[in-house]
């Protein structure tokens, strides 16, 4: 039971973290500071999920959220970007919606897009968040890093005046 | 996924400044040529720049740091070749990936705690 007398511990900040733990299968984790049923809740309510899904730091927008979050029940999310001409949309369907546990779904807006599963697992009112992309070979995975690693990113250009460095260094 | 991600230009400087402090020396610059030219263990590398096996180990960890060389063990040889841009390019794509999760979970902690002073508040209400 809960103390009520007891004051609210001001909220830590967990560390998230990212590894490529095979060649087809990025994985993802954090723990929050509350049970199970709440994280879900914020995972599978459309107005709760459009609070966190896109960061403000990003600069998208919502142009519309549809998230139908059980078994079978498909997802599309449409974003603006100043960058962009058009809005963006993200779909796909779960594959299986388990209540406070895992949900499965696929992303469909590209040919080679992952199948994602996210899992929770409550300890001690806290919960442990893992997400794992899996991807349908190393070729996918290897693509989906190489065409995010290239355009506007900030390292190519670094990379290269490295190249120009190594160069008139060796 | 990916399209967000090119929309999160962030990249660690400290790699790059480490990068720079490994080709700062003469030894390392010549390992690199070497490598360039062809994979080589550790001892070879030791003969070539007639250097001490410990001496050469240290060389190659600081290139192995900045990401310049990868180096593998098969067996009891260490075999060195220049680093691949395209682990520089993963682990730089891994990095702004999970950026882009750490600031959605930052938001989802704020959910989280709403969430939670509304189910005791309710609870308070139903339970007396």
């Amino acid at each position: 039971m809960e103390n009520e007398t007891e004051r609210e511990a001001a909220p830590m900040k967990n560390s998230t973290t990212v590894e490529r733990e095979s060649e087809r299968e990025i994985v993802v984790t954090r723990t929050f500071n509350g049970p199970a049923h709440v994280v879900f809740e914020a995972w599978t309510t459309p107005e709760l999920l459009k609070r966190w899904w896109v960061p403000e730091s990003l600069g998208m927008s919502w142009v519309s959220c549809e998230a139908d979050v059980r078994t079978g029940g498909t997802y599309r999310f449409v974003f603006s970007h100043p960058a962009f001409e058009q809005p963006m949309a993200f779909f796909g369907r779960y594959i299986e919606v388990t209540p406070h546990s895992r949900i499965v779904w696929t992303s469909e807006e590209s040919a080679d897009g992952p199948t994602s599963t996210v899992t929770f697992e409550e300890k001690d009112g806290k919960t442990l968040l893992v997400l794992r992309e899996l991807y349908s070979s190393k070729q996918a995975l290897d693509d989906a890093i190489e065409s995010g690693s290239s355009a506007t990113s900030a390292a190519p250009e670094q990379f290269e005046l490295l190249d120009e460095l190594l160069v008139t260094l060796v | 996924m990916v399209y967000i991600l090119n929309h999160m230009v962030q990249f660690r400087q400290t790699r790059l400044d480490a990068s720079f402090a490994a080709l700062s020396d003469t030894t390392r610059r010549g390992i690199l040529e070497r490598l360039g030219a062809s994979d080589a263990s550790i001892t070879e590398l030791a003969e070539k720049f007639r250097m001490t096996l410990t001496g050469m180990k240290k060389h190659v960890g600081v290139l192995e740091q900045a990401g310049l060389v990868t180096t593998e063990k098969v067996g009891r040889v260490r075999t060195c070749k220049l680093g691949s841009r395209r682990l520089e390019e993963e682990a730089a794509w891994i990095e702004r990936y999970r950026q882009l999760w750490d600031a959605r979970f930052d938001e989802l902690d704020q959910i989280v705690e709403e969430l939670k002073r509304e189910k005791r508040i309710n609870g308070k209400r139903n339970g007396t």
